[in-house]
C-alpha cells in the first residue's frame, strides 16, 4: 500500500509528515526536527517492525514461549514470518535470547525467545 | 511468626525493584521477602510480550518478559527471598500479614511493608452497556493473557472497546493471531493511547479507529453476534440516527485501570479520589507509617521505567524505615496540590525529614496545546515548563531539584497548575 501520509512516532508531538511526489522530485513536508525527516525517509521506503508472538513449546513447564525478531523486519514480510514460525517446533528447556530460528525469511534477523522455559516438573523453578 | 525487615506485596515490577533497592539499603539483617500470588514473577510482563519495554531504563528496546527477566535474575543473584502461589489476604497497621498458599495460613511480622499489587481492569460494568450477556466479551487484558499465556484462540472478529494501549496493543495482537479487529470504537475525541501505538498497532493493519463513538449494545444469545455503536456529540450524549451495526463475535472492554487496593483499604490507609492510589509523600510512605506503596498500586503508569524508578525509592525509604522509623513521624508533611487542569500529582505531601530531589508525576485532565505547568510555593514561581502538547493519556514529570528545594517556604503548599498561553 502506497501512503503519502504518516505520523512520527519519536517524540510526544507527533508531527505528520507528507510526501509529495513530482516526477523524480520527492519532497517531505510536516517534520519538526531532522531526526523525524530521517526516520520518516525510511518508513515512506522501507518500513519495518519489531515482530513479537508465542509459539508452542513442547515439555515446558508453561505451554507457550513468547519470541521476538532481534532486529526489525520489512513490515511487508510480518504475516509471513508468523505462518512459517508457528510450523516449527520449540521443545523446552528454552533459555531467554536462544535463537529459535536463524535468517528468517532472508531478513537479516533472528528469532529469539524472550522467556525462559524450563522443562515441566523440573524443580530449578 | 516469621520476622523480616520489609516484605513486599507483588512481584511485579514494582515490587521487584523495591525489594532490590531495600536490599542494597540494609545494613546487617538483610531478610526481605517478595509475595506474589501468581506462578511467576514479573508480573503483567509476563503476559505483555510485545515491544516498548526499557527505552528509558535500560535505552533498549524490550518486551515484558526480557524486562522482568532482568530484575528477577538479581533477586535470585541476592538470594532475597520470594513466595509465588501465595495470595496476602490481610494486612494490618501494625505490619501483620496474612497470606494463604497451597501449606495453608500464614503469619508474617514486617518492620516495613512495600504495597505493589498492581491494579485491576474496569469491566463492561463500569461503563453500563445494555444488552446480553453472551460468551465472547473480555477486557483486553484478560484476552492478553488467554493468547498470550494461555494460547487459546479467543474469537474471529472483534471490536475492541477504548483506545488506551491496552486496546491498541491488542489490536495488533489479534490481527498477527488472524483475528479480524473491525474497529477500535472510543468514546472520547482523543486517543489515550500513546502515539507510538496508534501507528503500529492501528495504522500498520489499517484498523479503523472511530474517536467520539460509543458502543450501545452488545448483540447476541449465546455467543456475541455483534455490537451497535453510535456517535456522540461534546458533552458525550450519543447522536440519534447516527447507530451501526458491527457484525462480531469477540467485543473486547479496554475502559481503564484501577489500583488495587483492597488491602491498602482493610490497613486502613488513605486513598486518593482521583489516582485512586494511597496518598503518599515523596518517600511513597502512605498514612500508616512504615507502609510504603509504588507501580500501578499507586497510580497507574503507562511506563514500566517509571516503575521502576518509582519503586527504587520507595524500597529505599521502606529500608529507612526498618532503621529510624522516628524520621516518619506525623506533622511532618506540606501538602503538594494539584489545581487548574492536573487531574492529580503523586506524591501528594512532602516529609520535611527528606528535603531531597524527586519527580513529581501528574497527569492532565483534557487536552491542552501550548501550555504551561508551573510549580509554586506561597505565591511564587518555582518552575514553568512549556508544553506543546498535553494528554490525560501521557503522565507528565517535572523533577524537582535541591535548588528549588532549597528555595521552599515551609509553611506553604506547593501548587502544581496548568496556565494557558
Ligand atoms: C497490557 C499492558 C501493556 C503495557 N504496555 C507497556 C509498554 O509497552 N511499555 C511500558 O513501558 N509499559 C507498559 N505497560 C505498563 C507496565 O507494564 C505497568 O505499568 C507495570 O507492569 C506495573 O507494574 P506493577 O508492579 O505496579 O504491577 P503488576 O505488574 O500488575 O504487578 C502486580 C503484582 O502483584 C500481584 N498481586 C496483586 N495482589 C496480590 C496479593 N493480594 N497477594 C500477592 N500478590 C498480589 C499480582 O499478581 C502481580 O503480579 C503495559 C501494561 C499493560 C497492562
Ligand atoms: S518530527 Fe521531530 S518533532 Fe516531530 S514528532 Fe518526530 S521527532 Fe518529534
Amino acid at each position: 500500500m502506497q501512503k503519502n501520509k504518516v505520523t512520527c512516532i519519536l517524540c510526544p508531538r507527533g508531527c505528520t509528515i507528507e510526501r509529495n511526489v513530482q516526477g523524480e522530485k520527492i519532497e517531505l513536508n510536516g517534520f519538526g526536527c531532522k531526526r523525524g525527516l530521517e526516520w520518516a525517509k525510511e518508513e515512506f521506503t522501507n518500513p519495518k517492525r519489531i515482530l513479537t508472538t508465542t509459539l508452542h513449546v513442547k515439555d515446558g513447564e508453561i505451554e507457550f514461549v513468547p519470541v521476538r525478531t532481534n532486529l526489525p523486519i520489512p513490515k511487508d514480510n510480518i504475516f509471513e514470518a508468523i505462518l512459517l514460525l508457528k510450523n516449527i517446533e520449540v521443545v523446552a528447556p528454552v533459555e531467554i535470547g536462544s535463537v529459535i530460528m536463524k535468517n528468517i525469511l532472508d531478513t537479516g534477523a533472528d528469532v529469539i525467545a524472550t522467556r525462559r522455559v524450563s522443562k515441566k516438573n523440573s524443580s530449578n523453578d | 511468626m516469621e520476622k523480616y525487615r520489609v516484605v513486599i506485596i507483588g512481584g511485579g515490577p514494582a515490587g521487584l525493584a523495591a525489594a532490590l533497592e531495600s536490599f542494597k539499603n540494609l545494613k546487617g539483617d538483610k531478610r526481605v521477602l517478595i509475595i506474589e500470588r501468581d506462578r511467576f514473577l514479573g508480573g503483567i510482563l509476563n503476559q505483555c510480550i510485545h515491544p516498548g519495554f526499557g527505552l528509558h531504563y535500560f535505552n533498549e528496546e524490550l518486551t515484558g518478559p526480557e524486562y522482568a527477566h532482568r530484575f528477577v535474575e538479581q533477586v535470585l543473584e541476592n538470594r532475597i527471598g520470594y513466595l509465588t502461589e501465595t495470595h496476602v489476604i490481610d494486612i494490618t497497621s501494625e505490619k501483620e500479614i496474612v497470606a494463604v498458599n497451597k501449606k495453608g495460613l500464614k503469619r508474617i511480622k514486617a518492620d516495613s511493608i512495600v504495597l505493589a499489587m498492581g491494579c485491576r481492569e474496569r469491566t463492561r460494568g463500569a461503563i453500563i452497556t445494555p444488552g446480553t450477556r453472551p460468551a465472547g466479551i473480555f477486557t483486553a487484558g484478560q484476552a492478553q493473557r488467554f493468547i498470550n499465556i494461555e494460547g487459546y484462540r479467543i474469537g474471529k472478529k472483534a471490536v475492541i472497546v477504548g483506545s488506551g494501549d491496552i486496546g491498541l496493543i491488542m489490536a495488533r495482537r489479534l490481527t498477527l493471531e488472524g483475528i479480524e479487529v473491525k474497529a477500535v470504537v472510543e468514546i472520547m475525541p482523543y486517543s489515550t493511547g500513546l502515539r507510538r501505538n496508534i501507528v503500529q498497532c492501528l495504522d500498520d493493519f489499517g484498523i479503523p479507529l472511530l474517536l467520539s463513538h460509543k458502543l450501545v449494545k452488545i448483540h447476541g444469545k449465546y455467543r456475541v453476534e455483534g455490537v451497535t455503536i453510535a456517535k456522540v456529540d461534546s458533552q458525550l450524549q450519543e447522536i440519534p440516527s447516527t447507530e451501526r451495526f458491527i457484525e462480531c463475535d469477540t467485543v473486547l472492554f479496554s475502559v481503564g485501570l484501577i489500583p488495587e487496593n483492597e488491602l491498602s483499604k482493610k490497613a486502613g490507609i488513605v486513598l486518593d479520589m482521583r489516582t485512586g492510589g494511597p496518598v503518599v509523600d515523596n518517600t511513597f510512605s502512605t498514612s500508616q507509617k512504615g507502609i510504603f506503596a509504588c507501580g500501578n498500586v499507586l497510580h497507574v503508569h503507562d511506563l514500566v521505567d517509571n516503575v521502576t524508578k518509582e519503586a527504587q525509592t520507595a524500597g529505599r525509604y521502606a529500608a529507612i524505615y526498618s532503621q529510624h522509623p522516628e524520621l516518619f513521624e506525623d506533622n511532618i508533611h506540606i501538602n503538594v496540590v494539584a489545581k487548574d487542569g492536573i487531574r492529580y500529582v503523586v506524591p501528594q505531601k512532602l516529609n520535611k525529614n527528606f528535603v531531597q530531589p524527586f519527580v513529581l508525576r501528574f497527569r492532565v485532565d483534557n487536552l491542552y496545546k501550548d501550555a504551561v505547568v508551573t510549580i509554586s510555593n506561597a505565591g511564587k514561581i518555582l518552575i514553568e515548563v512549556k508544553k506543546s502538547i498535553l494528554t490525560p493519556g501521557e503522565m507528565q514529570s517535572i523533577e524537582i531539584s535541591q535548588k528549588i528545594l532549597s528555595q521552599l517556604d515551609f509553611s506553604s503548599d506547593i501548587v502544581v497548575s496548568l496556565q494557558n498561553i
